[in-house]
Order: structure tokens, then sequence, then C-alpha cells
């Protein structure tokens, strides 16, 4: 009954269901490991989202519109690092309160834009739209399972999985990076160090901001097909920070993470109907409950929380 | 200082006589020239009320479906824009809000007040106790209490029926996706897949539907996912009980069909959209005002519900899309005026197509567990069982 051309659908489906998550998740471990549980993740998506649509809708470029989406995520998460890192501000309240501007301004825009169309609907042209689509490599594509499941998926995927490397590569394997980190181990001793504390914050929370914004962006052009919605981001944002802990704070374990998670939110879909929608909705937490039990079991190296996440540094406290 | 504020008010409620004396002479001649004669509510001085559980601003969907009815009643009876209140983003679980809401439309003088969406029903029950003078006209919902509160729905199954006609016609596969918001328990998404699969199987009788819930009534990324999970399991054509476009932005993108809902999809998505099963609100909120202001509606007389059908305007199917299956229209223009003249009402009576085969299931529905139901047009909203060509995936 289950074939393996409608087992390799699914995998489409579910990578395609995990690419916004994967850039939330990555954008979010950035700026954890230098100590900033950033709880905005879904604000800055959201303002990503009208960004990136708004540059699609006038230039009708996707490079364009993911630049934008970029900017607006980093502007965005800058609200944030001004605040807490500069001014001192609770994390947790200035993280919750971007999530709601972030939603309220992206709304807002939104339904400026549609009163001013006269459609009454704001649109991605059509050219945007044919190049958001899956892409169809000549050759590549079409070599037997592989083609289908190594390149068959949208634009926005593969720059989240090279997004996804290069901060790996960043924060484990360079000298800025293995800073960046200790930071959010113990700030006052990466200060001792003489590692510019305040700046690699900045650099890392704007790093991660921009990285959301992308995401977002994937949220209001692809799974809304370029008809923008309010409320497009809706909760994947919130996923995301939860995702944080599944990948074990690693942005290489973030593309397994974010497309099992994918699965998971789709599986429901492709199940036979015999097992009620309950349990499959309750499956994401299960599994995060038991990774997270085997990773302290297991107890691997680099992979636990960043010492000092969630606390601002004040140099003269020391 | 007691005695001077005593005589301030009493001046003031003198006045207040006074003017409400001058008000009605002014109505006088307006309501004796109406057919009514009764006391119904001029023109220039009704106001009307309207809750939305959304923004009717964002441009589709079920609150801007809503608003384009209210819309469309203010231009057929020229009020004027400050005779409309709208109060949008009113949640139907806040009962706190809903009142709020509705004791300002009462506080800004609204006569009638239209509540669009389900969970306003037991607050318009209150308040219409306590404000006799006001209408509630609450849509979707089921209470009434015969004098100034009402409900207002329509036979949305007969467009289903049709629309169904449509995908059955078009469809190679003889596999026909449906994303529902809800399951089998909610009769209004049921009654609707079972009119929409019995015009299915009226045309091809070897079709199934299959259907898929997102248990949301809104679930963008969930209505596109199970979209998408349809179309891999097979089905080219797509229809939806559900919010957003997305389930047909799907099918246009996998190059196969769908048939929209609530509003017209092809305007969003293109000729992928063969039709889409709409609601024009405008019908009854035209009545329902006319009604008030020439007095056939008067507080505390009897009002009766609303229950509209595709001969009264209140439901229809969009306009064929281009590709839409050759004889789709002729095929549909049978049904249509089957429905239109009474022989024939989905879940009763029956009627003969073009090949003269005898269609419909006149009042006992074969469901696909292999047991049968007795429908008579009247309990249709509580079907809980799917028609013999539905799969539940």
């Amino acid at each position: 009954m289950i074939s393996l051309a409608f087992i390799l659908k699914f995998i489409v489906a579910a990578v395609g269901a995990g690419t916004p998550l994967l850039f939330g998740t990555v954008g979010e471990i950035m700026s954890e490991k230098v100590g900033h549980l950033n709880l905005g993740v879904e604000g800055m998506m959201s303002v990503g989202a009208v960004a990136g649509f708004a540059a699609g809708y006038a230039t009708g470029n996707l490079a364009c519109a993911m630049v934008f989406a970029f900017l607006a995520g980093m502007l965005s998460a800058l609200i944030y690092a001004v605040l807490t890192v500069s001014f001192m501000a609770n994390q947790n309240v200035i993280g919750l309160t971007l999530t709601i501007f972030g939603i309220g301004f992206a709304n807002f825009v939104g339904v400026y834009m549609i009163g001013r169309t006269g459609t009454n609907n704001w649109q991605l042209p059509a050219n945007l739209i044919e190049q958001m689509k899956n892409v169809d490599i000549p050759f590549l594509s079409d070599i037997p399972v592989l083609g289908k499941l190594l390149f068959s998926y949208d634009p926005f995927t593969y720059v989240g999985i090279a997004i996804a490397l290069a901060c790996g590569w960043y924060l484990f394997r360079t000298k800025a990076g293995l800073n960046a980190q200790a930071i959010g181990e113990n700030p006052a001793a990466a200060d001792a160090a003489s590692i510019r504390v305040t700046k690699w914050k900045y650099i890392n929370i704007l790093l991660g901001g921009g990285i959301c914004g992308i995401g977002g962006a994937y949220c209001s052009m692809v799974i809304n097909g370029g008809v923008w919605i309010s409320d497009c981001v809706g909760g994947l944002g919130w996923i995301s920070v939860a995702l944080v802990i599944f990948a074990a704070w690693k942005p290489q374990m973030a593309i397994l993470g974010s497309f099992v998670f994918g699965a998971l939110r789709i599986l429901k879909y492709y199940m036979p109907a015999v097992i009620p929608i309950a349990f499959f909705n309750m499956l994401p937490f299960v599994i995060t409950a038991i990774v997270l039990l085997a990773a302290s079991i297991r107890g691997a190296k680099g992979s636990h929380i960043p010492e000092n996440l969630g606390n601002n540094y004040f140099r003269e406290e020391r | 200082m007691k005695k001077i504020l005593a005589f301030v008010c009493a001046l003031a409620m003198m006045t207040a006589l006074f003017a409400g004396c001058g008000n009605n002479n002014n109505e006088q001649p307006s309501n004796s020239g109406n057919e009514g004669g009764g006391a119904g509510i001029a023109v220039e001085n009704i106001k009307v009320g309207v809750i939305h559980i959304g923004d009717p601003a964002t441009g589709s969907g079920y609150s801007y479906t809503h608003d384009q009815g209210i819309v469309a009643m203010q231009q057929n009876l020229g009020l004027s824009d400050d005779q409309i209140v709208r109060k949008n983003n009113i949640d139907d679980a806040d009962a706190t809000a809903i009142e709020n809401a509705m004791n300002e439309c009462i506080e800004e003088g609204c006569n009638i007040i239209f509540a669009t969406s389900w969970g306003y029903m037991d607050t318009c029950e209150a308040l219409a106790a306590e404000h006799p003078d006001v209408f509630f006209s609450h849509g979707t919902g089921y209470k009434s209490n015969g004098t100034n509160f009402n409900n207002y729905f329509g036979r949305i199954y007969q467009a289903r029926f049709l629309s169904g006609i449509a995908a059955g016609l078009k469809t190679q596969t003889n596999k026909i996706g449906y994303v529902s918001a809800q399951g089998s328990e909610n009769g209004e998404c049921t009654s609707g897949i079972d009119a929409f699969a019995m015009g299915v199987a009226s045309v091809n009788p070897d079709a199934v539907v299959e259907v898929k819930v997102t248990n949301s009534w809104y679930d963008p990324e969930g209505e596109g996912q199970a979209a998408q999970a349809l179309i891999d399991d097979g089905c080219d054509v797509i229809a939806q009980h559900c919010d957003t476009n997305n389930p047909q932005i799907k099918a246009r993108d996998n190059n196969v069909w769908g048939v929209g809902y609530n509003s017209d999809m092809t305007a969003e998505v293109g000729d992928a959209v063969l039709t889409s099963v709409v609601w024009n609100w405008g019908a009854y909120y035209t009545t329902a005002v006319q009604n008030v202001i020439n007095g056939t509606w008067v507080p505390g007389t009897n009002v009766e519900n609303y229950f509209g059908s595709l001969a009264d305007g209140l439901l229809d199917i969009t306009a064929l899309s281009p590709e839409a299956a050759e004889g789709t229209q002729d095929a549909i223009a049978i049904a249509e005026a089957a429905i239109n003249d009474g022989s024939f009402d989905v879940f009763t009576g029956t009627y003969t197509d073009a090949a003269g085969n005898t269609i419909g299931c006149d009042g006992v529905m074969e469901c696909n567990d292999g047991t049968t139901l007795e429908v008579d047009g009247t309990n249709y909203a509580a079907i809980t069982k799917y028609y013999k060509n539905v799969v539940v995936k």
C-alpha cells in the first residue's frame, strides 16, 4: 500500500514543513550561545515575513526578498540587543514584548497594503512565485530516489541548510565563534580574557535575528503561496525556541531536528486516520522528552545549555 | 446643593422627554408611508451594528465575506457610513468582550445588531432579554426568542452539491481530496462533505472523496499540508471547508485543480480553481434591515428565523473556470433547476439527469460504514456520518 514514491513525497513535504523551523532554531542558537535567551523569535520572524514579502512584491526577486527579510530581522533583533545588552533589561520580558510587537507590526503593514492594492488582496508577482517553487535541476533531479531526496526542495531549504552549516562552522571551528561561546558560559572570564563581550553579543544577536527573519519570509511567501495572510508565522517561532533544546545548541543538529519536527507535524496527514489526531499533536513533545533524557544520560560534550543563559552581564558587578 | 442638583436633573429629564416627543413626531410621516404601517424606522434613522470575529480588512476569509454582505446591504438601502457600527476582532470565546461590544453598539443607537460568529449566541440571548427594543440577529447558531432575537444561516449544501458535479467530472484519478476543518462529529462540515460527495457520485459513481481533517477553523500551514498530503496520495481535485486559500494554492502548484470556499478564490489562485462555493450574506442583511425599516419586524412581535437557499441568492457557486470539464455547465444547470423548483434538495427529493438516471437519495442516505441514515431536510445539520463514497484518510 505504502510505496517508495509515497515515502519520498512524505520526506519532501516534511523537509518543507521543517524549513521555517530550521531558520528560527539556528537564529535562536546564535543568540543563546552568547547567553541571551531571545523569546522574540516569533516577532522577528513576523517582521522578516512582512519585510521579505514587501521586497518581493516590489522587486519580484527572491534573493532581494531574502536580503530584506534578513535586514529586517536584524533590525528587530537590534531592539532586543540594545535593551538587554546595553540597558540590561530583563531578557524574558523584552523577548515577549518583541514577539507581540513583531506580530502586530507585520499585521499592521499587511492590512495597510491590502487596502492599497485595490483588489483586496496583497499578492506576490507571478514570476516570483515561479522562483519559489521546488527546484528542478536537469539531470540531478531526475536521478531515481536520490534526485527526489536531495534536489527537489525550494530555494529557502538550501539557503537554510547552508546557513546552519556556516553557523556550525563559525561557532565551533573559528576563534571568534569559540570566544562567543565563552561569553555565553562565563562573560566575566571572557571579559578578563580580553574578549569584547558587548561587541560579540551584538554581532551574534543581530545575526540570529537576521536568520529568523528569512524563516519568517518562508512563512509569508512559501507556506501561504504568495498571498499575504495575517499572523502568517502562526506559532512556528515558539516551536523553534523549543527546538533549540532538541538540537542541543548545535546548528548542525538543528538541521536534523527541524526536519524531524517537520515530519512529526505532517505525519497526521500521511498516516491512516485510525489513530486520533491528538496523538500526533502530542508526538513532538514526547520526542523532545526522549531526546532530553537520552542527552542527559549520554552526557555529550558541548551539548549542554550555555551556563550564563538568561543573565545579563554587568561589568562593574564582577 | 442637593436641591439644585435635583432641579437640574428634572430639567434634563424634561428636555429629554420633549426631545423624544419631537423625534416621534418627525418619524410619524415616514412611518405611515410604509407598507407595514407599523412602527418602522426611517432609513435615515436606522443604525446597524456588526460584530466580527476577525478583521474584515484582511481581504479574504470569514469576516471579510460577512463584511462584503454588510457593504452590499449598505449600498442596496443607501445607508451612510456612520449608520454602520463595526466591532472587529471580538473573540467569540470571550463573553465580556462580546457583551462590551454589543453594549457599545446599543449605546451608539443601533436598532439591529448582526452577530456573525457561533460563539456570540448566548450573549445575544441574554442581551436580547435586557434590551427588548433592539434586534439581535445571530449567524450560524440555533437559538432565538421569536421577538427580538433570531438566527440566520443557509442551505450551503445546495451549492456544495453543485460544486461536487464540477469536481466529479474533472477528476481523472477518481480521487477527490477534501480538506475539512472539523471531523465527522461536526454536522456543518459533515453535511457539507456529504452533499459534495453526492454531487460527485451523481456524475461519477467510481470516484471517491478522501477527507483530511485539520482540527482547526484557521490553520494556514496545516490546511496547505493536508492538501499536499491528499495530492501526494493521488487526488487531482482539492475541495475545502476551511478558511484560507492554501489548499487551492497547493493544488495549483502541483498542477491539479480545486474547489474553493467562502469567497471566489480564482482572485488569488487563478483558473486552477474550477469554482468556489460562496456565501452572499448581503442577501440576508438587506432583507433583515429592510424588514426593520418598513416595520415588518417590530421588537416584541413575531420575528422569524432565516434559512436562505440558492433561490434566495444567499449562496451560490462562482462562474466555472475555463479549465472545468466539458459538459459541467449543463450538468450543473439541470441540478440547479431541480433545486430551485423544489423537487430536489440534495438530502430529499430526486431529479433525472441528462442520461435519464435518477439522482438523489430521497431521504435515505447510504453511509460509508454500510448503514443507512434517514435525512429529512431539517436534521441535516446533525448528520455525523459520511456518504458511501467518502474515505477518511
